[in-house]
């Protein structure tokens, strides 16, 4: 049986600057799969993944998720995607309780006590009623990562989501990872270092820096 | 978990996280009011206290002050989300982002326009407007205060982007709020002749329907320009 694509990148070019990020780019991803995008400072990682998250439109090429491509059904896809990117949408006034109910009901979920209970297992116990700004950088970072766990999305794209994480969360972000591509999600992420845990399905995109 | 889809939790919330945020740092809600308030009183000082003459000019002084202390607070109505990330979050949010921008204007005229219309009947009277007046300009600043919110939303979708957009938002809001002022001034005026001023309330009304359905699809547009 043939396993569908999820998300299919056609032959997608990006110019910033009047420099050649990428050029007639193309790969796919299936359910299940996970990719870990690699490359220099400036090589266009972050670009390619915005583009993906449909963001940015590139100049040539198209994104496809599900067979259908997602400028044309940009809600349905919306609906499937997790998007964690450098600046990861925390509210620094907010208490990270808020942030986390916001986030729930933005995007349809119901706001039970598992938000508590998620701040507590992601190390966060009894600083869920100050406000995020207060944090670490480390902290905050898990305060948005808590989304990992509260949603049905299928399709993840992480960009540096191990940024300002100790061991401990690298590896219980990695675990989470494999519980996600179990379910049959796929993910999408950037990153310096290698993934500690070893993904049977992992992939590997390099992008050169091109000048 | 099970996702179910309520438009309305959706605007409660957008609404609500922004109303929070606005009683966190009170100067939000404060430094357009006395804005509003210094322009008033300043200007009796600096014309002379005659009643006449301010009763005259009162409708004219009151609009601007409200026009001006209401593109305060613009510049900062997309700013914070852009800089966090939230901006991302709504567009790739299953919701459409027409609806969590309405949140956000509605939001905003909560913080800076409601105040104002609340204010009013207080400075119209530093004015020497009298009670007919006094109607009116409450009447014209409940219709028009949304107006300016809306207009002013565009701009600041558009510059948001931009490191120091406030200027060139003034340069492109400006002009649009033209009309708004023309047609509340000319209200307030026509009722202190004792006339009937429904006319002029009609169109800023009209304006106000145009902008609730129009504005917040322009103005989500203008953001997914400004956030690729």
């Amino acid at each position: 049986m043939r396993i569908t694509n999820l998300l299919e990148i056609k032959s997608v070019t990006c110019t910033k600057q009047e420099r050649c990020l990428f050029e007639s780019l193309s790969f796919s991803l299936e359910a299940g799969q996970i990719m870990q995008i690699e490359g220099p400072n400036g090589a266009g990682k972050t670009s390619l993944l915005r583009i993906i998250s449909g963001f940015a439109r590139p100049d040539e090429g198209e994104i496809h998720f599900s067979g259908q491509s997602i400028s044309d059904n940009y809600d349905e896809f919306a609906a499937q995607l997790l998007f964690i990117g450098h600046k990861t949408g925390v509210n620094g006034q907010l208490t990270a309780y808020e942030n986390v109910c916001h986030w729930l009901r933005v995007h349809g979920c119901h706001v039970d006590k598992r938000a508590y209970d998620l701040l507590s297992l992601l190390g966060l116990v009894g600083l869920e009623d100050v406000p995020v700004r207060t944090l670490s950088a480390g902290q905050q970072r898990r305060v948005a990562l808590v989304r990992l766990w509260l949603n049905n999305a299928k399709l993840w794209i992480l960009d540096e989501p191990f940024t300002a994480l100790d061991k401990k969360g690298v590896k219980q972000l990695q675990t989470r990872f494999a519980e996600h591509l179990a379910q049959g999600g796929a993910i999408l992420l950037t990153t310096h270092q290698d993934l500690t845990t070893h993904f049977t399905a992992l992939k590997t995109l390099v992008l050169e820096y091109q000048f | 978990m099970t996702a179910q889809h309520s438009y309305w939790q959706l605007f409660t919330s957008v609404y609500s996280k922004d109303v929070t945020l606005a009683f966190r740092q009170r100067s939000e809600i404060v430094n357009p009011l006395l804005f509003f308030l210094i322009v008033i009183t300043l200007f009796p000082l600096a014309i002379g206290p005659e009643p006449a003459l301010l009763k005259r000019i009162a409708p004219g002084i009151i609009w601007v002050a409200a026009l001006l202390s209401t593109m305060l607070g613009l510049d900062k109505l997309f700013r914070d989300d852009y800089n966090d990330g939230s901006l991302e979050q709504l567009i790739a949010s299953p919701y459409p982002l027409s609806l969590s921008v309405l949140a956000k204007v509605f939001a905003h005229w909560t913080i800076t326009g409601l105040p104002m219309v609340l204010m009013a009947p207080m400075f119209a009277l530093l004015m020497n407007l009298d009670s007919q007046a006094l109607g009116a300009t409450v009447l014209t600043l409940l219709i028009g205060t949304p107006l300016l919110s809306f207009i002013g939303a565009i701009g600041a979708a558009l510059t948001v982007g931009l490191q120091k957009g406030g200027i060139l938002m003034s340069l492109l809001v400006l002009p649009l709020y033209i009309p708004v002022l023309i047609f509340a001034t000319s209200a307030i005026d026509t009722s202190s002749m004792s006339l009937a001023y429904g006319g002029q309330l009609a169109i800023l009304g009209a304006m106000l329907a145009v902008a609730c359905v129009c504005a917040p699809i322009a103005i989500s547009s203008a953001l997914k320009v400004s956030v690729s």
